[in-house]
């Protein structure tokens, strides 16, 4: 694609509107980026203040706090905003902000549809969040939204299915818009097996988002026809399956898992060289690792389903492929591990974040493998173990990784040093009390107690009041995270054009803040 | 076992959270099994813990020992090494012969749980919002089996007994010793069938059949709870299995029959209203209570209320049909197949004449009978009728 050097652009802001209508008209990757990542800021406090009401009615045995119907229904937007309304925005708002400035390109290739496929986003959490006001309050049905139960619901259940058309919408716009970009818009000398990890990362996950989100879409419409116009695709009164819709929901679901962790490891990949001052190991194997990883997402759905009852060589075929993701993710362990291996470390907020992704992700891994073994997996099946497995990849794992590459780049992005003595109090907060709210789980779900239950036996009591402290102490460290970003965005110490001593790529060339309109003409890569 | 709790204790006071872990009800460890295939999954998981937690340790002790040693404020200088095939190609290779040393005990472990061939014995159980039903096929006994924790003790108006949540009014009873297959289904939406001691949890998928087996030797109760969300009341239906030796299974066996046959009703008997009601609030309690709430109010916005409703107050016959039939798409299911006509006729009467309902109907079985069968929906898949109970 050519670059029009003497594009005639203006130097000034006079040109684009102020005040709000800045960001409702914006077509800016910078402005889009910063969009995105203050939706997921502001979903991460809403999703994160139900699961404090969860976390205070599992404190003790017996109902206290809240009703078991409004229960499930926290357990079940917890999930769906966490998941649909944080992780995967911030991971776009990342690469609304990174890739062009990582590749050298002056915005992503379709501006205005990144316009749109952002403001999509808040009118679908206005319908999830709304849900709750309806009559018989939100979705309660688990955010995997099974049949026949999420049949029975009421209107709040209609809702839910359109708003997520509304955001497979938005996230396949924005995968279009980030596959093009990469694809097109490199800057001279930008070859593929030069591009920075986390570009790579993106392409590969934009690519499982546009193969997954219609699976999904098809899924839900299949549940509203079901619903309101007399189909039978899911009841076996009609002929239809309802584990069928399992099958579809997993071959979206695991992918899904994906599309929120491989970013994670591109933002890993990109912090720990820069804090050890030393070149990614392995680059090569890394991309390898990604793609197969990839790959194998598409052929491993069953092992959500081991307790569905299938085949004996069904689940065999789903234990063998799911035991063989731990080798390509192994490979990016050790690629990290060694990364650091005689580097010159220091360790910034970033630095600490990217560490303790490394180890708790790997915690999540093995819990993971654990998970893999079908017959011990339908011990633990439902159990308090998947919700500890599936927390340590996301918390410990995507969230790390949203924040440490928030702390990575907040001083590009806003021009000022982040405060280190309360980023350092954030971690340390974050990194324990994710801990001690997590790692008694695994006991409880080896115990048996299952999940999505408001109200438990007696013999699972001390670890849920562990459990509910240290869930209560992550929530109120968030609130520091929170100060960090307004302040940095405030104000600070000047950061410099390179922000970090170690830090390689284009982005660490351009000036700080970043300009509003940046590499008009390409940089050339050597 | 000694040494992975141990261990597991270990990594938790890294963690700060085994200040406690002395105490003995801090469990750390899968329930104690009593089946042979639960005590397959004990060791595989055992083995598991062992390879990962070595792993682990390796790995990370590499990582950990850079982080001290390789520090810039030690006046590390970063080396510039960025690839090595050769450890690359040694790392990717030896994580996949521990994978299949794992896969080859999980593989025979998989064929065994799927062997539900040549059982002693076959019961059937059904999945219900919320409750389970069972059906010993060969017996012609069957009976449904429910939460027995006082709702008191739920919302914390008295001290909780030691087998809060885990306790029914009606076991599932089956010898030790005899290969037991159990059919699972259920009636309304997907619930799981799990008793944890017995290595055995099943979806209870409606319209479908599926099936586990177990062979327990010890006597004795064993509890597990239903392991798939299905619905507001998903936490409160427990599994109760009660393990009796073959003689007193047996004995227990004769008791259901013969308790079976001193309650079956006359079904042409025509009762009095405060008979009816009497009868009316004990199957109301165990079957709608759940949505309808013993006060008769219901959930505002999920689940009506019937106390003064006009289903409740208005025409039998409409009342009739929707406790027989259920109302599709909602959570009312056709209670035709569960309850008999007595029992339908009861609990009619009851919601007739409850709280501030005075309408003074008595319902008859024999009315029910008339309606029964007039129209069944296409939302109920129970294969049997409980009529002739």
């Amino acid at each position: 694609m050519a670059h029009d050097a003497t594009h005639d652009h203006d130097h000034g802001h006079a040109h684009h509107p102020s005040g709000i209508m800045r960001w409702v008209k914006t077509t800016n990757h910078k402005d889009i980026g910063t969009l995105y990542l203050f939706f997921s800021l502001i979903m991460f406090f809403f999703a994160g203040s139900m699961a404090m009401v969860i976390r205070a009615e599992l404190f003790e045995p017996g109902l206290q706090v809240v009703r078991p119907e409004l229960f499930n229904q926290l357990t079940t937007m917890h999930g769906l905003i966490m998941i649909f309304g944080v992780i995967m925005p911030a991971f776009t708002g990342f690469a609304n902000w990174q890739i062009p400035l990582m590749i050298g390109a002056p915005d992503m290739a379709f501006p205005r549809m990144n316009n749109w496929s952002f403001w999509l986003l808040p009118v679908a959490a206005i319908f999830l969040v709304g849900s709750f006001f309806l009559p018989g309050g939100a979705v309660a049905g688990g955010w995997t939204m099974y049949p026949p139960l999420f049949i029975q619901g009421g209107m709040s259940y209609d809702l839910t299915i359109f708003a997520i058309h509304i955001m497979g919408a938005s996230s396949i716009m924005g995968s279009i818009n980030i596959i093009t970009t990469i694809l097109n818009m490199r800057a001279p000398g930008m070859t593929m097996m030069k591009m920075p990890m986390f570009v790579w990362t993106w392409l590969i996950t934009a690519y499982l988002l546009i193969a997954t989100m219609p699976v999904l879409a098809g899924a839900v419409t299949m549940l509203l026809t079901d619903r309101h116009f007399g189909t039978h695709f899911f009841n076996a009164a009609g002929g239809g399956d309802p584990v069928m819709f399992q099958h579809i929901f997993w071959f979206f679901g695991h992918p899904e898992v994906y599309i929120l962790i491989l970013p994670a490891f591109g933002i890993i990949s990109q912090i720990i060289p820069t804090f050890a001052r030393k070149p990614l190991f392995g680059y090569a194997s890394m991309v390898y690792a990604t793609g197969s990883i990839a790959i194998l997402s598409f052929i491993v759905w069953g092992h959500h389903m081991f307790s569905v009852g299938m085949p004996a060589a069904a689940q065999l075929f789903f234990m063998y492929s799911t035991m063989l993701i731990a080798i390509p993710t192994g490979v990016k362990v050790f690629n990290w591990i060694a990364t650091m291996w005689r580097g010159s470390m220091t360790f910034e907020t970033p630095m600490l974040f990217a560490i303790a992704f490394v180890c708790l992700f790997t915690m999540g891994g093995f819990s993971g493998l654990v998970l893999a073994i079908t017959p011990v997996d339908i011990q633990l099946q439902d159990t308090y173990y998947v919700v500890a497995h599936f927390h340590y990849v996301l918390v410990s794992g995507a969230l790390f990784s949203i924040f440490a590459g928030a702390y990575y780049w907040l001083p590009k992005w806003t021009g000022h040093m982040y405060n280190e003595k309360l980023g350092k109090l954030h971690f340390w907060l974050s990194v324990i009390s994710m801990n001690i709210l997590f790692f008694p789980m695994h006991f409880l779900g080896l115990a048996g107690m299952p999940r999505r239950i408001p109200d438990y036996a007696l013999q699972f009591t001390e670890f849920n009041q562990i459990a509910s402290v240290g869930g209560f102490i992550f929530g109120a460290s968030q609130l520091i995270f929170l100060f960090i970003v307004l302040q940095t965005v405030r104000g600070g110490a000047k950061a410099t054009n390179e922000v970090w001593e170690g830090a390689e790529g284009l982005e660490w060339t351009l000036p700080s803040p970043a300009p509003y309109h940046t590499f008009e003409v390409a940089p050339l890569v050597r | 076992m000694k040494i992975k709790k141990w261990i597991q204790a270990g990594v938790g006071v890294g963690l700060g959270v085994a200040a406690f872990g002395a105490r003995a009800a801090y469990e750390l460890n899968l329930q104690a099994p009593e089946t042979p295939i639960a005590s397959q999954i004990y060791h595989l998981h055992s083995l598991i813990m062992y390879v990962v937690l070595a792993i682990f340790v390796v790995v990370f002790s590499a990582m950990f020992y850079s982080i001290f040693a390789h520090r810039k404020s030690k006046g590390h200088a970063a080396a510039h090494f960025h690839e090595n095939t050769m450890v690359e190609v040694i790392w990717t290779i030896i994580p996949f012969f521990i994978l299949m040393g794992m896969a080859y005990p999980a593989t025979k472990t998989v064929l065994q749980m799927k062997d539900t061939s040549n059982p002693d014995m076959t019961v059937k159980v059904t999945g219900y919002q919320w409750k389970w039903e069972y059906d010993y096929l060969q017996e012609g006994v069957h009976f449904f089996s429910t939460l027995s924790t006082p709702h008191d003790e739920i919302v914390n108006k008295v001290a909780k007994n030691p087998n809060y949540l885990l306790e029914v009014d009606n076991p599932l009873v089956v010898p030790t010793g005899k290969k037991i297959r159990i059919l699972i289904a259920a009636n309304d939406v997907i619930h799981s069938w799990s008793v944890p001691a017995f290595g055995v949890k099943q979806d209870a998928i409606p319209g479908f059949i599926r099936d586990a087996w177990f062979k327990v030797e010890k006597p004795g109760t064993y509890r597990g709870q239903c392991s798939e969300l299905c619905g507001m009341d998903h936490g409160f239906m427990p599994v109760v299995v009660v393990a009796k030796t073959p003689e007193d299974y047996a004995k227990w066996m004769a008791d259901q029959k013969a308790k079976l046959a001193a309650v079956a009703e006359d079904p042409n008997k025509v009762y009095t209203l405060a008979e009816m009601k009497a009868k009316g609030e004990t199957a109301f309690t165990g079957h709608c209570a759940a949505c309808h709430q013993a006060s008769g109010m219901g959930v505002p916005g999920a689940f009506p209320a019937l106390n003064g409703s006009k289903i409740a107050t208005g025409d039998k016959a409409a009342h009739i049909n929707i406790v027989l039939h259920g109302k599709p798409g909602t959570a009312m299911v056709a209670f035709a197949p569960q309850l008999s006509d007595t029992e339908i006729a009861a609990v009619v009467t009851y919601e007739r004449n409850a709280w501030g309902n005075h309408t003074g109907d008595v319902i008859q079985p024999s009315e029910i009978k008339a309606l029964r069968g007039a129209v069944t929906t296409a939302t109920s898949t129970a294969t049997h009728s409980g009529s002739g109970a």
